[in-house]
């Protein structure tokens, strides 16, 4: 049985009696029945608690979001209205840019840096009247599904502090399943997202690319890179990505859109929706899949037959070629995108007798192995004479996955799979990288795809462990996806 | 071996049997009031990294987005370039410099906007454009040491004012032959670039840059040898010198039994000659590839069409105007590059002779306020001139009154006492100066050619001081030879 | 060109190679373990060369978009190079400050 960090009282960080969902708080706080100070101090208060032990955070903004929380109650003692998150605490991983709050992507590169500027999801959420309460912990620059490459030190899983939370957003699942805060963000490149919330029993969601701007998100992969929310509930998950989504003029791949309605639809169930069961993401195979993991995916396609929907089984050949595609185009795009950190203009520096010296030793010592193993793919996959084989190659893969995808889209509304074939694991126990590398089987599809996807929290294994299940859908198909998702949640 | 120059010519000569060719990368900045993919202003000088923002620092977390302008800058020059302007991508081209925030470029690889153009060099010979794509700057360092040059430098400071601001590049095919070409090539193409208003063209200010590949072959091969690419060529004049200085150094090197080896190589102004950059150990990988954060750019053909239907007339354009209307090539081509062939055509379409008209805007007009000459009035000079009503001479007199004062030829004529002179009277006047010169006469006849010369002058002398130079030098000589004739017969 | 089946996938002269293009140092020791490591994931995309790719372009943006301009209007922050040259680790005169360069820019 899991053994979760507790509470000085006792109780598991992890059960969460006496916390409000964020839509339940702003509607507290906007109609001024409770106070957003009131609900921010019960949050720090836990973080105060449990964080030692969690290591979710690697920055709690106190007195900002203490200022924060306060123009939100004066706001409505003025009788004005804060904004639909109003008083709900959202904690940031660390790689979302904060003036004034430093933001290090967990690397020793940009310890200590300070943006000029917030990311337009960061500029949002405060809008909305949200307070955020910090910056959670992950894999250096977002790479790694375990937390484990944090240069801080990892985070640990609420329901098992000698398990992993998953990652790379690890932070920010361990804080919302363990209460520190109502919600949070993270980013999801490859399942950074989706993969610690199934981890950590949260909901997490990665939006269709483009659907929320990536101003202010320090890239890992550029064309995989999407910001989503974690968040106790689906109600609470399309709240926030309500909020965070819709065109941004400073993102050139911004969907020029308004950001979709997705609350009101929640309820409306899945009554003759087409899912397909993915039968290359689901064990078909491919080895690694628990067998627990598998029979709460089985249940969660049987709830939704009982809740009026059409499953089938259905396959995409391509599906399973996705990992290697991944792991060719989103370290070509991170060797480039990582070449700024280069000792000149900010973060780590270490001397020598010229520049280009100074460039490669800064760089070593400011960068942790994982890092410097994705560059070195990267930009072996970039390079004279092997860009054709493994890059391009990599990069057609994706147009056969995308046309494959579109072909079942024609026959289904969303597709299921498991969110991660396995459970929170062991540290240390996928030391070797391609180990760790198979772990993101599932969740790599819909990046190379551009498709939205959220994982639910579908029951545990026998241990205690959480389980999610994951729901895809066609671009812009999020509508359908959180309906499905809150069918799911809703069956539990 | 040194450059023999001088200031506007240059003895284009490699040892016989040898000729250059030249392709030139030109970089261009682009006109606008941000940068290419930044809101930060573009503009020259200022206090060092003011003119900045968080997306041209490369800070992380910060987006390009591009400058709609700078495209449709960039098709204006596409379009008078004779290019195919086309969808394009654009690529980061990744090499770690200190100039360069990101550590990487932003420019345009295998899919460029602009392709398969051309220029038509005023002298004529027509030059093909391979493409001309977009790309964004990079930052200044100062290199700070003992001599202040970047090899014993001790360290550099850098300035980022300048990076990202948008770029033009401009690559020749290397159709080339004389540095003069190349000259003209640079001159035509900045002309260009400032007539449609994309560029400054500024070199003073490093608004417009010159790389030149310079390489030599037999008279007569066809093949490409290997090339040398020269940067920091940052004068039309050292354009000049650094392709003639380097293409004989190739020669050089081939006579002796060597050959060059492909490098880049930098102009050095005060030594007169190229040296080889710092050799790097192995050669660059730039590892191109689509930038994800850039969407392409596909103009529309009607977004074309609207661009091509606002570009002025070009030079090229301007000159042949002209040179349909019997003004000959070289004088166009000045009339053109002094802005003045808009006055020339129209004074030759109110029916001046062509020919006078393209000599007095090349050999007299080169004055302020030629420009506001009135096209009828310069029309009417002509057409007196040509009726044998003014001399050549009076009439570039006329001419210089009538930009001063902005009055009709025939006043300024008349009022100068410029009589029309029939030749009769021309006749008697020069044989009364004879009948009283007799004495020099005799000697003018007898004497050999050089005393004559002497004579010559002095009789032409008189008969301008008589005329109060009226007199045109060329009748006046005729009426003497004409009547040594007859006295000698 | 498509690495042949039998052919070793990478070397540790390649690693040493890229580490270099991609400016950083290794030592020898890492050159070790990396070079195992790298090599099976490059071993793994192997199964990239089983699909028939004949006349399939690629994909370089998920969502296709194109386009996307912005006005050519000035947009200045206060501080910005306050707060960057705050945020440098070697400054002087307003400049960012380096090392002595080798190499030119391309
Ligand atoms: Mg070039
Ligand atoms: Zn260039």
């Amino acid at each position: 049985m899991t053994n979760p960090v507790t509470l000085p009282d006792g109780t598991p960080v992890t059960a969460r009696a006496g916390l409000a969902s964020a839509v339940e708080v702003a509607a507290a706080v906007r109609s001024g029945s409770t106070s957003a100070t009131e609900l921010l101090e019960a949050h720090l208060a836990r973080i105060e608690a449990a964080d030692g032990a969690l290591h979710a955070f690697n920055h709690v903004t106190t007195e900002r979001a203490r200022a924060d929380a306060a123009a939100v109650d004066a706001a409505v003692a003025a009788g004005q209205d804060p904004g639909p998150l109003a008083g709900v605490t959202v904690a940031l991983k660390d790689n979302l840019c904060t003036r004034g709050v430093p933001t290090t992507c967990s690397s020793r590169i940009l310890e200590g840096w300070t943006p000029p500027y917030d990311a337009t999801v960061v500029e949002r959420l405060r809008a909305a009247g949200a307070v955020v309460v910090g910056k959670t912990n992950l894999d250096e620059f977002a790479m790694g599904s375990s937390t484990e490459n944090s240069a801080f030190g990892p985070t640990r899983n609420p329901h098992d502090p000698a398990r992993v939370p998953g990652g790379s957003s690890g932070g920010s699942a361990a804080a919302v399943a363990a209460g520190l805060t109502a919600v949070a963000l993270g980013s999801d490149t490859g399942g950074s997202i989706r993969q610690p919330a199934a981890l950590c029993g949260v909901v997490g969601v990665k939006p269709t690319y483009g659907l929320v701007s990536r101003y202010g998100l320090v890239a890992f992969a550029s064309s995989l890179d999407q910001i989503g929310p974690f968040a106790p509930t689906v109600a609470d998950a399309a709240l926030v990505l309500e909020t965070i989504a819709g065109h941004d003029r400073r993102d050139s791949t911004s969907i020029p859109q308004p950001a979709p309605a997705l609350s009101a639809q929640l309820g409306d169930g899945v009554e003759g929706l087409r899912i397909g069961i993915v039968s290359e993401l689901s064990g078909q195979g491919i080895e690694g899949f628990e067998p627990e993991v598998l029979a709460r995916l089985h249940e969660a396609a049987d709830a939704l037959t009982a809740a009026g929907a059409k499953l089938d089984t259905v396959s995409v050949p391509s599906a399973v070629a996705g990992l290697s595609a991944y792991y060719m185009i989103a370290p070509a795009e991170a060797s480039s995108n990582l070449a700024r950190y280069d000792g000149v203009r900010y973060g780590l520096r270490r001397e020598g007798p010229n520049t280009a010296a100074m460039m490669a030793a800064s760089r070593t010592a400011g960068f942790g192995p994982e890092v410097k193993r994705r560059i070195m793919l990267g930009t072996y996959a970039l390079s004279a004479g092997y860009a054709d084989a493994f890059y391009g190659r990599a990069q057609r893969i994706r147009t056969l996955m995308i046309s494959e995808f579109a072909r079942v889209y024609e026959s289904f509304d969303l597709l299921l799979c498991p969110t991660s074939p396995c459970v929170a694991f062991e540290f240390g126990a996928k030391a070797d990288p391609l180990t760790m590398y198979l772990n993101d089987v599932c969740t790599i599809p819909s990046n190379l795809t551009g498709q939205p996807a959220i994982s639910v929290p579908f029951g545990t294994d026998a241990t205690g462990l959480p389980v999610g299940v994951q729901v895809m859908a066609p671009l812009l198909g999020e509508a359908a996806m959180f309906r499905a998702a809150a069918a799911l949640e809703g069956s539990r | 071996m040194t450059a023999t120059a001088t200031p506007d010519t240059i003895d284009a000569g490699l040892p016989a049997g040898w000729e250059m060719v030249i392709g030139l990368e030109v970089h261009a900045e682009l006109a606008t009031a941000t940068k290419m993919f930044s809101p930060a202003p573009n503009r020259f000088g200022g206090d060092p990294n003011t003119n900045v923002h968080p997306v041209c620092l490369g800070l992380p977390g910060t987006l390009p987005v591009v400058n709609g302008k700078a495209i449709e800058l960039a098709i204006r020059i596409g379009l008078a370039l004779n290019c195919t302007v086309q969808r394009c991508v654009f690529a980061r081209k990744n090499y770690f410099y200190p100039d360069m925030p990101k550590d990487y470029q932003i420019s345009q690889y295998e899919e460029a906007l602009n392709v398969d153009g051309h220029l038509e060099l005023p002298s004529g010979p027509v030059i093909g454009i391979e493409r001309a794509h977009l790309e964004e700057d990079t930052g200044k360092s100062t290199h700070m040491g003992v001599s202040g040059r970047i090899h014993d430098a001790g360290y550099s400071l850098v300035d980022y004012n300048r990076a990202g601001v948008p770029l033009i590049e401009i690559v020749s095919r290397p159709d080339l032959r004389t540095p003069d070409q190349a000259r003209e090539y640079v001159d035509e193409l900045r002309s260009i670039l400032v007539t449609i208003g994309a560029s400054d063209g500024k070199m003073e200010e490093g608004s417009l840059r010159v790389d030149a590949n310079v390489s030599v072959r037999p008279v007569g091969a066809t093949e490409l040898r290997t090339r040398c690419e020269i940067k920091n060529v940052n004068s039309l004049r050292s354009v000049g010198r650094a392709i003639l200085y380097e293409a004989r150094r190739h020669v050089t090197l081939y006579e002796a039994g060597e050959r060059p080896i492909q490098e880049t190589r930098h102009w050095d102004e005060e030594a007169g000659r190229t040296r080889a950059g710092r050799s790097k150990e192995e050669a660059e990988d730039y590892r191109y590839f689509p930038d994800p954060d850039l969407v392409p750019v596909d103009p529309s053909p009607e977004w074309i069409d609207e661009i091509r239907a606002t570009l002025p007339p070009l030079p090229s354009q301007r000159r042949h105007a002209l040179m349909d209307r019997g003004a000959p090539a070289a004088g166009a081509a000045i009339a053109v590059s002094r802005d003045l062939d808009g006055l020339a055509l129209a004074a030759i379409e109110a029916g001046a002779d062509a020919e006078r008209v393209i000599t007095h805007v090349a050999n007299n007009l080169a004055v302020d306020r030629a420009e506001s000459l009135s096209p009828a009035h310069f029309a009417d000079l002509i057409r007196m001139e040509s009726a044998g009503e003014l001399t050549a001479t009076q009439a570039k007199q006329v001419l210089a009154d009538m930009v001063a004062t902005g009055r009709p030829p025939g006043d300024i004529a008349a009022e100068k006492g410029f009589q029309a002179m029939d030749s009769s009277e021309l006749e008697t006047l020069v044989n009364g100066i004879i009948d009283a010169n007799l004495d020099e006469w005799g000697r003018f006849c007898a004497g050999d050619d050089k005393a004559r010369g002497k004579l010559q002058g002095f009789f032409t002398g008189q008969v301008m001081k008589a005329t109060k130079g009226q007199a045109d030098g060329k009748a006046v000589n005729a009426l003497l030879m004409a009547r040594l004739a007859r006295d000698t017969a | 060109m498509a690495p042949e089946p039998d052919d070793p996938v990478l070397t540790r002269q390649d690693v040493a190679k890229v580490a270099k293009l991609a400016l950083l140092d290794l030592s020898d020791e890492e050159l070790d373990r990396f070079t195992p490591q790298l090599a099976a994931v490059l071993e793994h995309a192997r199964d990239l060369q089983s699909f028939d790719l004949t006349g399939v372009p690629p994909t370089h943006h998920p969502f296709p978009l194109v386009n996307v301009f912005r006005p050519d209007e000035v947009e200045l922050a206060d501080d910005v190079r306050e707060e960057a040259l705050a945020a440098a680790p070697a400054v002087e005169d307003h400049q960012f400050r380096v090392p002595p360069v080798l190499g030119e820019s391309a």
